[in-house]
């Protein structure tokens, strides 16, 4: 059968598992944009300059402070969540009651100022950061070989994945945060702090997208486009997913990353694109995306 | 009324005659100045032309010289829409640098449409003087025929003689593999198969797991920026070196280098056409560049730009005149080169600049003794050896 499509199965497994690792990536930047989203009504445009961020900010832990890359696990996802708390608070608050676009072109362009003042920092051909030394080498799996720290993502962003839907379908504070979702005056008048909630709501978002940031500093460059080129494809993603759904999000994020390392293998010529080819496809079949409810 | 007017007129005739007396140059820098190649060209490649009019004393020569600067996106239909608004509205008459090659191939069109000129640094494809060549284009730096020249012959003689192409998928990944294929198999060798990715990228992992399937000794990068870094890291990341398969980085810069860190770009070998520490006017071209752009070095792009801007700006004051492109593009080709960075040199017929190239290796982390000190010099490539002979020209201006 391997031999009809031309491709050794090899060949087929290594790439359905490298599509895996990028799909965790996708997965856990579009799970923070879905919970954004989902209770803010914004599109949060600066989430892969957060993404950025989050790198250089594990980047900046070790040169500065001497702290490895498991503290920058922990720390920079506070770090850069933080200060999406202060975007939320002083910038994004007094959108609310504006119209959608205004949200929008608000994170843009505070995507583009933060990277624009990285890029001028530090300039656009990025910065070394070393692989964690635990998780260096990797094991011959038969069909490919399989580095340790590319495990370990895929790994961990499944963990992750998972216990934020865990928490927010099965938790009091998840229930508070879906009934705000769909009525936040109602939730309010039961005595829920809904501005704060928003807030945390906010910060917990951008904390993934660093969080994603560390994880993937030591595979990429770490430079100031790293996010930008990753935002649109992840904007994508959520698209083909449904537009605030976690779980829709989270199996769209990995399904993608699978069908992406399919079509490096037979037509990469196409792999920048297919994915929006998809998202053409599902928005004219099911405008809502594959696990989002019609309004 | 009347007699604001006719004020106004005078004014306008006398600073009219006032420009007429000095010969007036503007310079546009068409660059990317925010994306990937931003740091191998970009803002230093604005400063690296300023610099030039600087040196060449263009006031004290009666020469009123003016540098402007625009990020083209390493898009062809920006840049070729940025030059035509240069050259028909705001009077420039040279535009320089173009890093990527897609875009100096969209100016170059441009440049010939209006009598004006393109100097050509970042770009590599071997076509601006090849089949696209024409009368008002100079490339001037490097191109992907004198990379695959000196690194394939390099190769392919110590033993890699089977290859197989990560490849940008544009004007100048494709020209890049091209030349490098041609090298390969001239000596012998043999290219077993390529794979293009989008432009730019940031995932390798399935590119170069191709090419481990494929078993060639050399995994040629015919890409370049963050994409060849990327590149080498994950082929790090992936074991490839050390399972036996060896990198050939076809087009790296010294700013690659940097970003990837002495470790994982130890044993790189490469051609290019400039490095800093080679000599005392590198060193202090290089030291003043670095203090004027946030400690980061030159590469050889910035260095051409300079070259290249030094070179015009003799012929202009020659001519007297920056009006006639043409002219002017001719008189360069006459005149012999010769600046502090590139030494004595000449322009071919085919808009080619010609100088030696250099064979480099990266240090290894314990042999770098400076910041920045990470290249040794494997070999010097003759002028006469570099460049594609004019016997093999497809350029319409080779005369045969």
């Amino acid at each position: 059968m391997f031999e009809l499509i031309g491709v050794t199965p090899q060949a087929l497994f290594g790439q359905l598992l490298l599509g895996l690792i990028n799909g965790s990536f996708y997965a856990m930047l579009s799970l923070g944009l879905a919970i954004i989203f989902g209770l803010l009504n914004i599109i949060n445009f600066t989430h892969g300059a957060q993404y950025m961020m989050g790198a250089f900010v594990a980047w900046m832990l070790l040169k500065f402070l001497g702290l490895n890359y498991w503290w920058a696990l922990i720390l920079a996802p506070v770090i850069v969540g933080a200060t999406g708390v202060l975007i939320e608070r002083f910038l994004i608050s007094r959108l609310y009651n504006l119209d959608h676009l205004y949200g929008l072109l608000l994170t843009f362009g505070l995507a583009l100022i933060i990277q624009g003042v990285f890029r001028n920092q530090y300039g656009s051909s990025g910065l070394p950061y070393e692989i964690p030394e635990i998780l260096q080498g990797g094991h011959n799996l038969g069909f490919m070989f399989l580095p340790n720290y590319r495990g370990w993502v895929v790994v961990f962003s499944l963990v992750v994945c998972i216990a934020t839907w865990l928490v927010i379908e099965k938790t009091r504070l998840g229930a508070y945060l879906r009934a705000a979702t769909e009525n936040a005056t109602l939730v309010g008048a039961f005595g829920v702090n809904v501005p704060r909630l928003i807030t945390l709501t906010y910060g917990f978002g951008v904390g993934l997208a660093a969080l994603a940031g560390v994880l993937a500093a030591p595979i990429y460059s770490v430079n100031p486009n790293m996010g930008a080129d990753l935002i649109i494809v992840v904007f994508a993603v959520v698209v083909i997913g449904g537009m605030g759904s976690i779980l829709g999000s989270i199996l769209t994020g990995f399904g993608l990353g699978l069908v992406e390392g399919l079509t490096k293998v037979f037509y990469p010529e196409a792999a920048a694109t297919v994915i929006f080819i998809i998202m053409v496809i599902v928005l004219l079949i099911k405008p809502a995306g594959l696990f989002g409810r019609t309004a | 009324m009347l007699i604001k007017r006719i004020l106004l007129v005078t004014a306008a005739l006398m600073t009219a005659t006032a420009a007429h007396s000095e010969t007036a140059v503007k310079i546009g820098v068409l660059t990317d100045m925010s994306g990937t190649y931003s740091d191998l060209a970009g803002p230093g490649s604005v400063w690296a032309a300023n610099k030039a009019v600087k040196d060449f004393g263009a006031a004290a020569k009666g020469m009123k010289v003016e540098v402007i600067s625009a990020d083209h996106q390493n898009k062809g239909d920006i840049a070729s829409g940025i030059a035509r608004r240069w050259y028909d509205t705001e009077n420039v008459n040279v535009v320089v640098d173009l890093v990527t090659s897609s875009t100096a191939l969209a100016v170059n069109e441009v440049a010939k449409e209006k009598n004006k000129v393109a100097l050509v640094s970042g770009a590599a494809s071997s076509e601006i003087t090849g089949g696209k060549c024409n009368a008002n284009t100079l490339h001037w730096t490097y191109d992907t025929y004198s990379l695959a020249n000196g690194t394939g012959n390099a190769i392919v003689k110590t033993g890699g003689d089977s290859w197989f192409f990560v490849t940008a998928d544009y004007a100048f990944g494709q020209a890049l593999e091209r030349d490098t294929s041609a090298v390969v198999t001239a000596n012998g060798g043999k290219v077993l198969g390529s794979v293009k990715h989008p432009f730019p990228a940031q995932d390798f992992s399935s590119y170069l797991l191709q090419a481990q399937g494929s078993g060639a000794k050399i995994i040629g990068l015919a890409n370049a920026g963050a994409d060849t870094t990327n590149a080498i890291k994950q082929a790090s990341e992936f074991g490839i070196v050390q399972a036996g398969q060896n990198l050939a980085g076809l087009l790296v810069f010294i700013t690659d280098v940097h970003a990837l860190g002495l470790k994982t770009a130890q044993g790189l070998i490469f051609t290019e056409a400039w490095y800093w520490d080679m000599n005392d006017a590198n060193r202090a071209f290089a030291k003043e560049y670095a203090a004027a752009n946030n400690g980061k070095y030159p590469t050889m792009v910035h260095a051409g730009v300079y070259s290249s801007v030094m070179h015009y700006l003799k012929a202009v004051e020659a001519l007297k005149s920056a009006g006639d492109g043409g002219a002017i593009v001719a008189k360069m080709k006459e005149m012999p080169t010769e600046d502090a960075l590139f030494g004595k040199g000449s322009v071919r017929e085919d808009g080619r600049k010609i100088h030696d190239m250099y064979l480099f290796e990266v240090k290894k982390p314990d042999e770098s003794k400076a910041p920045w000190d990470y290249y040794k010099l494997r070999a010097t490539i003759p002028a006469a050896e570099a460049w594609r002979p004019l016997a093999q020209s497809t350029c319409s201006l080779v005369k045969k």
